[in-house]
């Protein structure tokens, strides 16, 4: 992946020549019309043209619990999205509390009646391995539905994503028959045994911006630990998790094990966060959605909670770094997947003696970043989730301009349907600006200049956030002090977004509470158990 | 003991083809440079099953060497545990499709029960090699806490070239015991399958190919352990020797390993592991569980539970109810699926055990029951019990690894434990009461690497199995397993203005 960005970032190369440096614009020309001139200005985006058609169909809309394929018990539906239109892509059974009951009841049978958590870890490793494999047959559906509903390019979807769903599942299914307690000294002649049990009902909710993978964070390490699930996709991207679903049913998966709910947060989300009969939840979203979470789960059994939240990652350059790729690797660190990434490089902090140059660079790569339909080949950024996203985005770029940052590239919207934005650079930028401060999920890449190490350590460190940042230099010195000073859960030295199954991936501060992935997320699926009992006459202690 | 069968041979069985019969080397079968050959016999017949080349010194030279080769420049160590598990998980489905067939060379290689050895022996080896198969994606190094402004690591390696020698008794089982961790851990590796028992092994050299393991990385070379194995264990260029075997010859791997390079060793060794049975125990589970335990695979098995201590309490209902148990028990050909017990895998064993038997006659001890051959042709014994055993006699001392077992009477716990370690062995123990202080106390007294409570035999790809004293040393399967075939390097540098050491 990285000898990729490489290779496309030299090819970059010979396109910088023509840049030119825009001015800002003025505040009149911004109250008229501004998105639509912008993307006038920008135009070396691809035209989007008739939206290509999925090769998929949509064969799962309803709600899957306790194995069966249901309507909502109020017979709701909701329209999901394509994001290129804004059209209808299907009609999807809307879950709330009286769904989430009856999902939660059968997850309770599931687990307290079995089969699942009786049977041998091994056995439940064969079911998930299955599943793997039956992923990997039908990689190019899930893929074309996952960006049908998302709105993501196909090759991504195709290439990395679906790939990285099946290898997290068979990650966690090895690790069904590893999972040990210890075996701990007493103080005194006493046999003390830790044992390591599935925690229970586990509620999940998933975010839409990356579906599958999200389902395999999830619903891996709880499947694998024994425990049953009851897990509400994002309602902007209901398919792809009740097709993923179905697969595991026909893995062998026993019923009421993993029941999908599809809906909306404050029917659905709230019953399962706020359920009785839930013994832990995860999520996966906003920080102020995680709030409300906790609190649910606060008021209701004091479920243990797993969070993870939102983020304003630190991309930091090196005055040693190599201009070039680290203008490529910021580049992708933040635009990649629209700019949708809770770990976005959303803020760049690049040394004052590399600074201009550097934003030069950055400008005419985001200037090249090729928009367009994501089914298309070759295109690199699609259309945003739905609009209230797209509109936020733009609101965040006009209070970039407002706050005096300078516009270097893009600022508007990519064509005139669907919700496409152009991918957006902002450079002067300052801390206090409230694009340098809040998260804006989206193509907006702001760069901000610094002089010294100490100095771009209190900065990083300075937000609410802590989930990840990227520190570019080959200066080792400077790579082991960035990272253990940085408050994040991950650092990714000269490469980024590096999301393999064993790397536990979560927040410091804000950014949330837990781990997962990795050995760390089993620990989010497991109770503890010490069992403790006299020696009599022991040969040793 | 059962009319039927006993000491037959089963009509009528279609042998299956055998095809492999040369060395495995750098993902060729070749013949031995020597051109020499040796037969593999046919235990219920004693008859020439196969002739198979016999690796010499030369040969085994040129499978370390393409071992070396592999692992120095070839993708197996440089590619992502992840990827070397998939193609691990390959191999097992591989070997899932020829059950049969494997069974059936173990069968007819080593005498081994075709019905145990279709439901036991084959998917307990295919079970091994998937658990190892996704743990190659799971062996971390650690960060370290360091007494100072460094910042230290661990990086686990695979430790090079391992060199394997397997016993002939499970011959897929120990295959896999040692081929699955060395190669989920990145090693290449060179197996000497026992004389008695190649086939199988080929087999999977074949399979292993099929499934995508570079060439070169597991390499099969099949001959007697004076000129095969010695030349392996004093390899220079190997890096481990894993060895399960009897401990006569592990001391003398040991002392190759010593005088070549001082290659690190694992020796998992014989026996004489005890069965406690104290009065409270179900008695009924206990007898089946104690002539399981020495009379399963013919007594052929390191783990045998062949010191049978029993409470005085429950002392006589329980020899009255063993001997009916061991009666009952159906020797004969072990392709026949009502036969409990196949023959001993060959002439020299045979003969070993029949010794054996005559010198607990000798020593005192009562014999029960069986003690003598059965059959007209092959290498067939009865199930044996002897009384009124002592800890001096040969009998109680030796690994005999046949179906003889030896009764001894105790009074208290204190003389239970003190006996069953009353040897220089300590591979295993059963342990069978309901009194949790009972089974608390003597698990931990007993000196020996597996204890089962309740329960004999319970191997499982996630227990560690090894054992104490003269029983060996290092641990096959579980994680532990892996840790034999890893390097350990602590890597230390230091770190400028930490906010936190």
């Amino acid at each position: 992946m990285m000898g990729q960005r490489l290779v496309s970032s030299l090819l970059s190369r010979c396109l910088y020549a023509s840049h030119r440096i825009l001015n800002p614009l003025t505040r009149q020309e911004r109250k008229l019309g501004l998105a639509t001139r912008i993307s006038q200005r920008f135009s070396t985006l691809t035209a989007i043209e008739d939206p290509v058609t999925p090769p998929v169909e949509v064969k799962y809309t309803k709600l899957l619990i306790n194995g069966q394929f249901v309507d909502a018990a109020s017979g709701k539906t909701f329209p999901t999205l394509d994001p290129r239109t804004g059209e209808v892509i299907a009609h999807v059974a809307e879950g709330d509390s009286v769904d989430i009951d009856c999902a939660v009841k059968a997850a309770r049978k599931a687990f307290d009646e079995g089969p699942w958590p009786k049977m041998t870890a091994y056995e439940r490793s064969r079911i998930l391995f299955k599943f793997a494999d039956l992923i990997d047959e039908h990689n190019d559906e899930l893929a074309a539905l996952e960006s049908w509903d998302n709105g993501k390019p196909f090759e991504q979807s195709a290439k990395e994503e679906v790939p990285l769903l099946s290898r997290t599942i068979r990650y966690y299914a090895g690790w069904a028959d590893k999972i040990h307690g210890l075996i701990v000294p007493g103080d005194g002649a006493h046999h003390v045994q830790v044992l390591r049990e599935p925690i229970g009902v586990a509620g999940q909710i998933i975010p839409w911006n990356f579906p599958l993978v999200m389902f395999a964070w999830k619903v891996g390490p709880a499947l694998a630990c024994g425990n049953t699930v009851v897990l509400k996709p994002a309602e902007q991207t209901p398919l792809t998790a009740l097709y993923a679903a179905a697969l595991l049913h026909e893995a062998g998966l026993p019923d009421g094990v993993l029941n999908v709910v599809s809906g909306f947060g404050p029917t659905a989300g709230s019953a399962l966060a706020g359920h009785m009969e839930v013994d832990k939840i995860a999520f996966t979203g906003s920080t102020g959605a995680g709030k409300i979470i906790q609190e649910l789960a606060a008021k209701s059994n004091l479920k243990s909670v797993t969070l993870e939240l939102g983020g304003k990652s630190p991309f930091i350059v090196m005055d040693d770094a190599n201009v070039d790729q680290a203008v490529e690797l910021a580049h992708s660190a933040l635009f990649h997947n629209q700019g949708q990434c809770c770990c976005a490089g959303s803020r760049t902090f690049v040394h004052e003696r590399v600074y201009d140059e550097f934003v030069e660079k950055a400008k005419a790569r985001a200037l090249k970043r090729v928009v367009g339909d994501p089914f298309k080949q070759g295109v690199e950024q699609g259309p945003q989730i739905d609009e209230e996203q797209f509109s936020k985005i733009l609101e965040y770029i006009t209070s970039g301009i407002d706050s005096g940052a300078t516009l270097v590239a893009g600022g508007g919207r990519a064509g005139n349907k669907g919700f496409y934005i152009q991918p957006t650079v902002f450079s002067d930028v300052k801390d206090e600006m409230t694009i340098a401060q809040e998260e804006i999920f989206g193509p907006v890449q702001t760069i901000l200049k610094f002089k010294n190490l100490n100095e771009v350590i209190q900065r990083a460190n300075a937000s609410p956030y802590g989930l990840a940042a990227g520190v570019f230099t080959n200066n080792l010195n400077n790579a082991n002090t960035l990272m253990r000073a940085l408050r994040v859960g991950t650092v990714w030295i000269n490469c980024y977004n590096l999301l393999d199954a064993a790397i536990p991936f979560g927040g410091y501060k804000m950014s949330g509470i837990g781990r997962e992935k990795g050995m760390d997320s089993l620990n989010s699926y497991l109770q503890v158990k010490a069992v403790i009992t006299p020696l009599e006459n022991h040969a040793w202690l | 003991m059962a009319e039927n069968g006993n000491g037959s041979v089963k009509e009528g069985f279609e042998m299956p083809e055998i095809k492999y019969t040369k060395l495995f080397i750098n993902g060729e079968f070749v013949d031995a440079a020597s051109g020499k050959e040796f037969e593999t016999r046919d235990p219920r017949t004693g008859d020439v099953i196969a002739n198979v080349a016999e690796a010499d010194k030369v040969d085994v030279d040129l499978a370390v060497k393409a071992a070396r080769e592999a692992f120095d420049h070839g993708p197996w160590p440089r590619m992502s545990g992840y990827e070397r598990g998939r193609i691990l998980h390959k191999y097992a489905d591989l070997i899932e499709q020829h059950i049969e067939e494997l069974a059936a060379l173990d069968g007819i290689d080593a005498g081994k029960l075709f019905a145990f050895g279709k439901a036991v022996d084959i998917p307990g080896a295919i079970r091994m090699l998937r658990y190892y198969a996704s743990a190659a994606d799971k062996i971390h190094g650690e960060t370290l806490k360091l007494n100072g402004a460094y910042q230290g690591y661990t990086l686990k390696e695979p430790i090079g070239v391992v060199g394997v020698i397997i016993p002939w008794n499970f011959p897929s089982m120990m295959f896999f015991l040692k081929v699955s961790p060395a190669l989920a851990a990145g090693c290449t590796v060179v197996v000497k399958p026992a004389e008695q028992t190649p086939l199988s092994a080929l087999f999977y050299a074949k399979l292993a190919k099929e499934a995508g393991i570079p060439d070169g990385a597991l390499n099969v070379v099949n001959g007697f352990g004076p000129t095969a194995g010695a030349a392996l264990t004093s390899h220079m260029d190997v890096d481990n020797i894993s060895f399960t075997g009897s401990p006569e010859i592990g001391s003398v791997i040991m002392q190759s390993a010593a005088t070549s390079n001082l290659k690190t060793v694992s020796l998992e060794l014989g026996g004489k592991s005890p069965m406690i049975i104290f009065d409270d125990a179900n008695l009924d589970m206990a007898v089946g569980l104690a002539s399981a335990a020495v009379f399963f695979n013919k007594g052929e098995i390191c783990v045998a539970g062949s010191r049978v201590y029993v409470q005085e309490g429950i002392y006589d209902e329980f020899v009255k109810k063993v001997i009916e148990v061991a009666k009952g028990w159906v020797v004969g050909d072990p392709f026949d699926p009502k036969v409990n017990m196949g023959p001993q895998v060959d002439k020299v064993q045979y003969e070993r055990v029949l010794k054996y038997i005559e010198y607990g006659k000798r020593d005192g001890a009562t014999l029960l029951t069986g003690g003598k051959p059965c059959g007209e042709k092959g290498y067939y014994i009865e199930p044996t019990i002897f009384a009124d055993v002592k800890e001096d006699m040969k009998i109680a001392q030796d690994e005999i690894f046949g179906p003889v077992m030896s009764l001894i009477k105790f009074k208290t716990i204190e003389e239970a434990i003190e006996r069953a370690n009353c040897t220089k062995y300590g591979l295993a123990a059963g342990i069978l009461t309901n009194d949790i202080n009972i089974a608390n106390r003597v698990s931990r007294s007993v000196r020996a690497g597996t204890v089962w409570i309740n329960c004999y035999f319970v191997f499982d790809a996630d227990a560690p199995f090894g054992g104490f004293k003269m029983s060996g040393f290092g641990r096959d399967q579980g994680m532990n397993a892996i840790e034999k075939y890893l390097q350990v390097k602590s890597v230390i540098t230091p770190i400028y203005n930490s906010p936190w050491l």
